[in-house]
């Protein structure tokens, strides 16, 4: 119970936070716009190439921009995080009674919470643009909520490095290192089928590419829930262990202070 | 053995911890290998309940290890640490409960009010509700930030934020507070307004203060104790008056016009009563006499018959300056300064 009232603290002060910069939430807001319009005129023709089962592309590729949309908005969690540790906000909530797993929970709650905004705000988007998700109102929630578990697990995983790095510039470079391959080498612009075969391969043990299907699956007129179920428990697991590493970090950070 | 010699079985039964900060043998260090810096080799001290406690050192000397491993931030690689009767690293939580720490630099978020801030740390020690709010508002009045409380920190000023600092660490009235360089980075006149804090805080009741600082005033104005701390040991202990009182008499300090040599001074003041521990340094020369005034003629005649020119005297009462030369065997600034090149 501790651990839950200490995350709500937690999450209220990012939110907060986040509240207090306008062109910062502009910018969240825009961003996913943004890549859904750029990347649905600049694929458009894909729909024609043959073999491709979908004729809507903005359908298509919404699922992408919203695991996109997460990844990317959780691989740079750790940035805020480090700025605690120069201010010495860190150390001031490590001599106090507080939960270590809140400080880390308080944070994913606060970006899923973004992650859930910006994906409605794609959905909406989309369905102006002519997406019709089959799947319906339940499939749309099984999608955001799988692009959320991507999330957590890159912010758990983010917020880790974070303790370890302790500097900016290695954060920065890690996750430029990791985050736009991981996009790439998955479905989330282009069918599975038509992506060269090594890199369908490597797309079946990216975890970016568990969530576009399983999302992508969910949203269409058939959602294959076996699919679904098992990628949403990669997802799971991967979670799990993104959270104890996090949780480990703590303790490295905490030796070596 | 540490837990009985602190502890006091009252004749009712109750258990009063008379040590509130115990630190036995404490050894700490950071890196691998030859990379290797050794913060504290086996520091021991302790601190009895109702005082202010100072840790006097330059920077390096491992005052703010001292601090980390007391308020659970750091674990000691040896020895045991106690606070208020409980060990630090087998009950954490228990220890975090009776603490409140000003750690060096600051704590503040910067992206809240002062007002969030209290009320934040306030939650995290289970206060809520009105109790929480009369807290974080008398606190905030008490420090001076009555009018600043629902602006963003960012703006605070650097003493304003450490005033803040300050109030955030008495949220819990914690029993135990620690003070790291409370006073580091300040302008003079805020680190006088931060003494006079300070100085109300411990005397207040029952409340145990361990204070660090490499400035000698500070130690010798606030605390009841000092344990003056080199190379991540205590060197030396006890009252600022019984430290300065262990060296007998006052200093002698004076200016020659050219640096001369050690052996020659040495041997022109040899023959005169009560100068002792005469030390040159260039064109400095350092001693100690039982009675400086009367010692003064004495020196510089003894000086002028040898053909040294003397350009300055000036006589002392001890400081803590010459405390920390007679233990650590350099002065101040020297152990500043070689700390900072080994830092480099």
């Amino acid at each position: 119970m501790t651990v839950v009232r200490h995350s709500y603290f937690m999450t209220i002060r990012h939110v907060r936070e986040l509240l207090r910069q306008p062109w910062w939430i502009a910018v969240t807001l825009v961003q996913p716009v943004i890549w859904l319009l750029l990347f649905g005129a600049l694929f458009k023709n894909v729909v024609n190439i043959p073999g491709f089962n979908s004729t809507n592309y903005i359908e298509f590729l919404a699922p992408g921009v919203i695991v996109m949309t997460a990844l990317f908005a959780s691989g740079w969690g750790g940035m805020p995080l480090i700025d605690d540790i120069e201010r010495g906000v860190t150390d001031r909530f490590l001599v106090s009674p507080v939960k270590r797993t809140a400080l880390i929970s308080g944070r994913l709650v606060h970006s899923s919470l973004t992650i859930a905004i910006q994906s409605v705000i794609i959905v909406v988007l989309a369905l102006i643009d002519g997406a019709a998700f089959a799947g319906g109102f339940g499939g749309v929630v099984v999608m955001i909520a799988v692009a959320i578990l991507l999330g957590a697990s890159f912010g758990a995983l983010s917020n880790g490095l974070a303790l370890l790095a302790r500097r900016e510039e290695t954060l920065i470079a890690i996750m430029n290192f990791v985050l736009l391959p991981l996009t790439f080498l998955s479905s989330a612009f282009m069918q599975q089928n038509l992506i060269p075969t090594w890199m369908q391969h490597v797309a079946d043990f990216n975890p970016v590419n568990w969530a576009v299907v399983a999302g992508r699956s969910a949203v269409s007129a058939n959602p294959d829930w076996g699919l679904i179920a098992s990628r949403a428990g990669f997802l799971v697991a991967l979670l799990l262990v993104c959270l104890a590493f996090a949780t480990r970090a703590f303790r490295t950070y905490q030796r070596s202070v | 053995m540490l837990m009985e010699s602190g502890t006091k079985i009252e004749s009712s039964g109750a258990v009063v911890v008379e040590a509130m900060i115990e630190a036995e043998g404490l050894v700490k260090t950071y890196g691998k290998r030859d990379k290797a810096v050794r913060a504290l080799g086996g520091l021991s001290f302790r601190a009895r309940r109702g005082t202010v406690f100072a840790l006097l050192g330059p920077n390096g000397a491992g005052k703010s290890t001292a601090v980390k491993i007391l308020t659970t931030l750091t674990r000691p690689d040896e020895g045991q640490a106690l606070v208020a009767g409980t060990d630090v690293v087998a009950y954490p939580d228990r220890v975090r409960r009776t603490i409140g720490v000003v750690s060096q630099g600051t704590g503040v978020d910067i992206q809240a009010t002062g007002r969030e801030n209290l009320r934040l740390q306030g939650q995290l020690y289970g206060m809520r509700g009105r109790r929480l709010e009369e807290r974080a508002s008398e606190l905030l009045e008490r420090f001076g930030l009555a009018d600043a409380a629902d602006r963003i920190a960012r703006g605070y000023s650097g003493g304003m934020r450490r005033r803040l600092d300050i109030a955030m660490s008495l949220v819990h009235d914690p029993q135990v507070l620690f003070l790291d360089e409370p006073t580091t980075g300040l302008d003079p006149e805020v680190r006088a307004d931060m003494w006079d804090q300070i100085a109300a805080l411990a005397s207040e009741q029952d409340k145990t203060v361990l204070l660090t600082t490499h400035y000698l005033e500070e130690a010798d104005q606030l605390a009841a104790r000092v344990a003056i701390v080199d190379r991540g040991k205590v060197v030396a202990e006890g009252t600022p008056e019984e430290l300065k009182s262990e060296l007998r008499g006052d200093a002698v300090y004076v200016e020659l016009a050219e640096p001369a040599v050690d052996g020659a001074v040495r041997d022109a003041l040899a023959p005169i009563a009560g100068v002792r521990e005469v030390a040159v340094d260039g064109r400095a020369l350092r001693a100690r006499a039982e009675d400086g005034g009367r010692a003064v003629p004495s020196v510089l005649q003894a000086l002028e018959a040898r053909g040294i020119e003397v350009l300055s005297v000036r006589v002392a009462r001890p400081s803590l300056d010459d405390v920390y030369l007679r233990y650590a065997g350099r002065t101040f600034q020297e152990a500043e300064s070689e700390e900072t090149e080994v830092k480099k």
